[in-house]
């Protein structure tokens, strides 16, 4: 019983932190339940992972600028704009993939830097500046796809980054190899990283959770990752979609949480000024989250065009929206300091789910946009009122 | 017997982690001073929120008995309408609408539901009158100063017809005149029969004006002192309050071992673009190894903006003068440079610009130096965590944990917290600006006792500080500041109060 004790008091102080979760698990859950296992399918899963994916990336980069207390509205159109580019480039000029996707990138960096300036140098609000960007941007879309329409994308490799699955190796058992194996993988590198961190905290004698409930905490996520995999792995296995975002989320999940840089990032956002004091460069500090965010959006924008295998004049269109929603059913505040890129990848699955249940199901429409704006809000109240509460 | 116009019986509250109230009894009499004082995290604040409805009924155990009858606050403006204003520890007004707005905000004059404006400037000049405030009510809050701004403070709670006025360390931020007008204020309130409760660390303050004074420890009622049988005094009170006598509000200073100039100014102006004026004026001075300096002044003299110019500009002013450290003339473009260079300033303004409220302790304790919890850009955690348990222990910060959010702590112990942040950086130049402001005779003798400390180690401080006590207390100089200029410089031996108050106010 001591353990069941600890377990509910550990979630009950992190409620914030595991609320999420729940409520993704209870959504996934509900939907499965009325869609006769439909919805927790192989090949479903599969399917809502990837059309996660463009709007994952983006949420990862939002929250972070939303951290600094800023916005960035242009994010949709960037992608819209440096997708079709990208087409353009592939098909038009002719060049090879792998020099198409570092161009685009390093444009989205310096439509990033641009921003930055607007924001950070000559003092525009990030609302007003990104919107002009967004303006611009769209524009911009509309002329490159004037004259052609729709660009049809034929190159395999391109249109693998929205469609295509890592190689499978070998099947076995009607399951896909290479991703049991990564999930394995996933599962062992999981169990080191825990295994250390218990490790260190003990010789600093701080504090631990008790042998059981680490122990339950282990088997639990590792069920988790488990599962998933298999899941996947009886379709076919992780897209590359899913590989990116992964990576992406890594990444920024690891320089949010453990790197000097990731520290000062939430301390601008928590007070400029006391920042400032501290010796830390706002201004630097905010050029690097604004140009990480285009970078984003461009790497949003080469998903949704592979997704799609061509790139059209309305590509884009409200991304920015579904990535601020995304980030703040997520948990990311508003008032700065507060969001975690974790966060923001759940809150896009969420969004995701909701989307993908209710078309299984033939919810109209109409529907789908109250109830996503419910869930919402609904999100955003959980999170104001467990934040009154807490330490 | 006369009537108390408030008791509070067997109030109990607690937060995660922390019982700030247990089983407080505390009673006001009609028309009387009544001090509560008490250590940092005694749970003074917290007693007068719950009072007031900040924390409304159900949230804390205990009665509350206001005019004969028991109360059940479920919000401020419940206890607002019988007559209870609470002004708090940190100024609550606009900075950016006029005076006669701040005064009605929330009560405004209306026919129906439109404001009356012309109507409310014209009560606005009563209600002014009424605490001596001799400004135009259209002047932006903004403007004026702290002093002014607490009196419009005063004002407001007036306007609502308060009988029991409550006031949250109101003379804090104040230097030495506007803290009597406002003691002056306070005894003619009393003499109309408006009740007050008054928290306060200035214990000659409480000596001053107090009726009756309760003193609060650990979150309990320790006793309540009355001056008509002669209970108020600094030594009575401090002993209740930490439970020990303090016979030295100064600690013994160490033998010196004053070096050489650390850090020289010479002919330093900083001119300020968006006030179109210099902010300092041909400051010249000088700081030696071991030493610790007093900047005194009134408010708004320019000391605080001198050592802003000073620690890497933040402010952007334009610089003219030279600035020396050890002998070599540096220019800092930025915070972090003069940090790299051993300069370190804690904040007078913690919750604005000193402090990360929604942090933790150990986050706001590593903020100013995160390459000393890192390798390569890689923050290690339990470093960080074994630095802001060191902090907690050696400064005696009052917390349930360092995880506890900065935010949530008492005034005091944030003030700790900021000194922590800034020790961790480990300078040789220690900038200290109202370092023990809202701060408790036994934490203030403790940051005094580490001042010393670090002058032992070699550390240089210049103290900026408008309670002269303190400038008298520490320094081995004084330079005393008045309109951006440094308009005198006293050795401790020849420095007293009017010396300094005469330079001060040339
Ligand atoms: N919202 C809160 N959540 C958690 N703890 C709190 C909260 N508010 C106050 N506390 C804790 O309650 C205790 C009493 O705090 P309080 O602010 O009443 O002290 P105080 O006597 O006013 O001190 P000071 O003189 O420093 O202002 C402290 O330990 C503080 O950390
Ligand atoms: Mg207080």
């Amino acid at each position: 019983m001591k353990i069941i004790n600890e377990a509910i008091d550990l979630v009950k102080e992190n409620i914030r932190d595991y609320g999420m979760y729940i409520a993704l698990f209870i959504i996934m859950f509900t939907f499965n339940l009325m869609t006769n296992g439909m919805f927790m399918s192989s090949r479903n899963i599969s399917n809502l992972l990837d059309s996660a994916g463009y709007i994952a990336v983006l949420a990862v980069g939002m929250t972070l600028v939303i951290v600094i207390r800023h916005i960035d509205l242009s994010v949709g159109y960037v992608a819209g704009f440096l997708g079709a580019i990208a087409a353009m480039l592939l098909m038009q000029q002719g060049l090879p993939v792998y020099i198409v996707i570092p161009i685009i990138l390093v444009l989205g960096l310096v439509v990033g830097l641009f921003n930055g300036f607007l924001i950070a140098q000559l003092g525009i609000p990030a609302f007003v500046a990104s919107l002009a960007g967004m303006l611009i941007f769209r524009g911009a879309l509309l002329q490159v796809t004037e004259g052609t329409g729709t660009i049809i994308v034929q190159n395999a490799s391109f249109n693998a980054l929205g469609n295509g699955f890592i190689p499978s190796l070998a099947q076995i058992s009607e399951r896909h190899l290479l991703t049991l194996i990564v999930g394995l993988i996933g599962i062992i590198f999981y169990f080191y990283g825990e295994f250390k961190t218990r490790h260190d905290k003990k010789k600093y004698n701080f504090e631990v959770v008790s042998n059981s409930i680490f122990v339950l905490k282990l088997v639990f996520v590792s069920a988790i990752i488990g599962y998933i995999t298999w899941i996947l792995a009886g379709y076919n296995g992780f897209s590359w979609t899913v590989v990116i975002v992964l990576l992406v989320t890594m990444v920024y999940h690891f320089i949010s949480n453990r790197t000097v840089l990731g520290r000062q990032i939430y301390a601008v956002g928590s007070n400029p000024e006391a920042a400032h004091l501290s010796g830390i460069n706002v201004k630097k500090i905010t050029y690097l989250v604004m140009a990480s965010m285009s970078m984003l959006a461009t790497l949003s924008g080469i998903l949704y065009t592979a997704r799609l295998q061509s790139a059209t004049t309305t590509a884009g269109m409200l991304f920015e929206l579904d990535a601020i929603a995304a980030a703040y059913v997520g948990g990311v505040s508003s008032a700065g300091g507060v969001g975690k890129v974790t966060g923001a990848i759940i809150g896009a699955i969420v969004m995701a789910s909701l989307t993908n249940g209710m078309n299984l199901l033939g919810v109209g429409i109409s529907y789908q946009y109250m109830i996503r704006g419910g869930v919402l809000a609904g999100a955003v109240i959980f999170d104001v009122i467990t934040r009154k509460k807490g330490k | 017997m006369a009537n108390n116009i408030l008791e509070m019986h067997s109030i109990t509250k607690t937060f995660p982690g922390v019982k700030a109230l247990s089983d407080v009894n505390f009673k006001v009499e009609e028309g009387e001073i009544h001090c509560l004082i008490g250590e940092n995290g005694a749970g003074k604040s917290t007693l007068m929120k719950v009072l007031s409805g900040v924390y409304p009924y159900g949230e804390y155990e205990g009665d509350i008995v206001y005019q004969g009858k028991v109360q059940q606050f479920n919000k401020i403006s419940d206890s607002v309408e019988v007559g209870i204003a609470i002004i708090y520890q940190e100024l609550a007004l606009f900075p950016d609408l006029s005076v006669y707005e701040n005064i009605y905000i929330g009560n405004e004059v209306k026919k129906g539901s439109v404001i009356n404006w012309n109507q409310t400037i014209v009560k606005a000049k009563a209600m002014l009158n009424k605490v001596n405030l001799k400004v135009n009510p259209e002047v932006l809050i903004k403007d004026l100063g702290v002093g002014k701004q607490q009196l419009v403070e005063i004002a407001k709670a007036l306007s609502k017809d308060v009988k029991l006025l409550i006031l949250d360390e109101p003379t804090a931020a104040l230097n030495e005149d506007d803290s009597e007008n406002l003691l002056e204020l306070i005894k003619q309130l009393k003499k109309q029969g408006i009740s007050c409760i008054m928290i306060s660390h200035k214990l000659k303050e409480v000596v001053a004006i107090a009726d009756k004074a309760t003193v609060l420890r650990d979150g309990q009622t320790i006793c309540t002192l009355d001056a008509n049988k002669g209970e108020i005094n600094e030594r009575t009170i401090i002993k209740h309050m930490v439970g020990r006598e303090i016979n030295d509000i100064y600690p013994k200073r160490p033998e010196k071992k004053i070096g050489d100039t650390v850090l020289e100014l010479v002919n330093w102006s900083a001119y300020d673009s968006q006030l179109g004026r210099d902010v300092v004026k041909e400051a010249s001075l000088t700081l030696r190894k071991g030493e610790i300096i007093g900047l005194a002044g009134l408010m708004g003299s320019g000391r605080t903006e001198l050592a802003l110019s000073i620690f890497g500009n933040p402010k952007n002013y334009k610089l003219r003068g030279d600035l020396a450290l050890n002998g070599q003339p540096r220019k800092f473009k930025h915070t972090s440079e003069a940090i790299k260079a051993g300069i370190a300033y804690v904040t007078e303004d913690r919750k604005g610009n000193g402090l990360f409220l929604l942090q933790n302790i150990t986050n706001n304790v590593s903020a100013a130096k995160l390459s000393g919890i890192s390798n390569n850009g890689i923050i290690n955690d339990n470093e960080e965590i074994k630095v802001a348990e060191y902090y907690k222990e050696s400064l005696h910060i009052k917390a349930s944990s360092i995880e506890q959010h900065v935010g949530k702590l008492s005034g005091g112990n944030q003030q700790k917290v900021s000194l922590g942040k800034w020790l961790f950086v480990g300078p040789n130049i220690l900038i200290l600006d109202e370092p023990t402001r809202g701060i408790d005779v036994g934490a203030k003798f403790e940051i005094y006792s580490v001042m010393n400390k670090l002058i032992e180690q070699g550390l240089s401080i210049i103290m900026i500080s408008s309670e002269l006590g303190e400038v008298l207390g520490m320094s081995d100089r004084v330079y005393v500041m008045a309109e951006g200029r440094i308009k005198g410089e006293l050795a401790a031996a020849e420095a007293d109060q009017e010396k300094i108050m005469e330079l001060a106010t040339q």
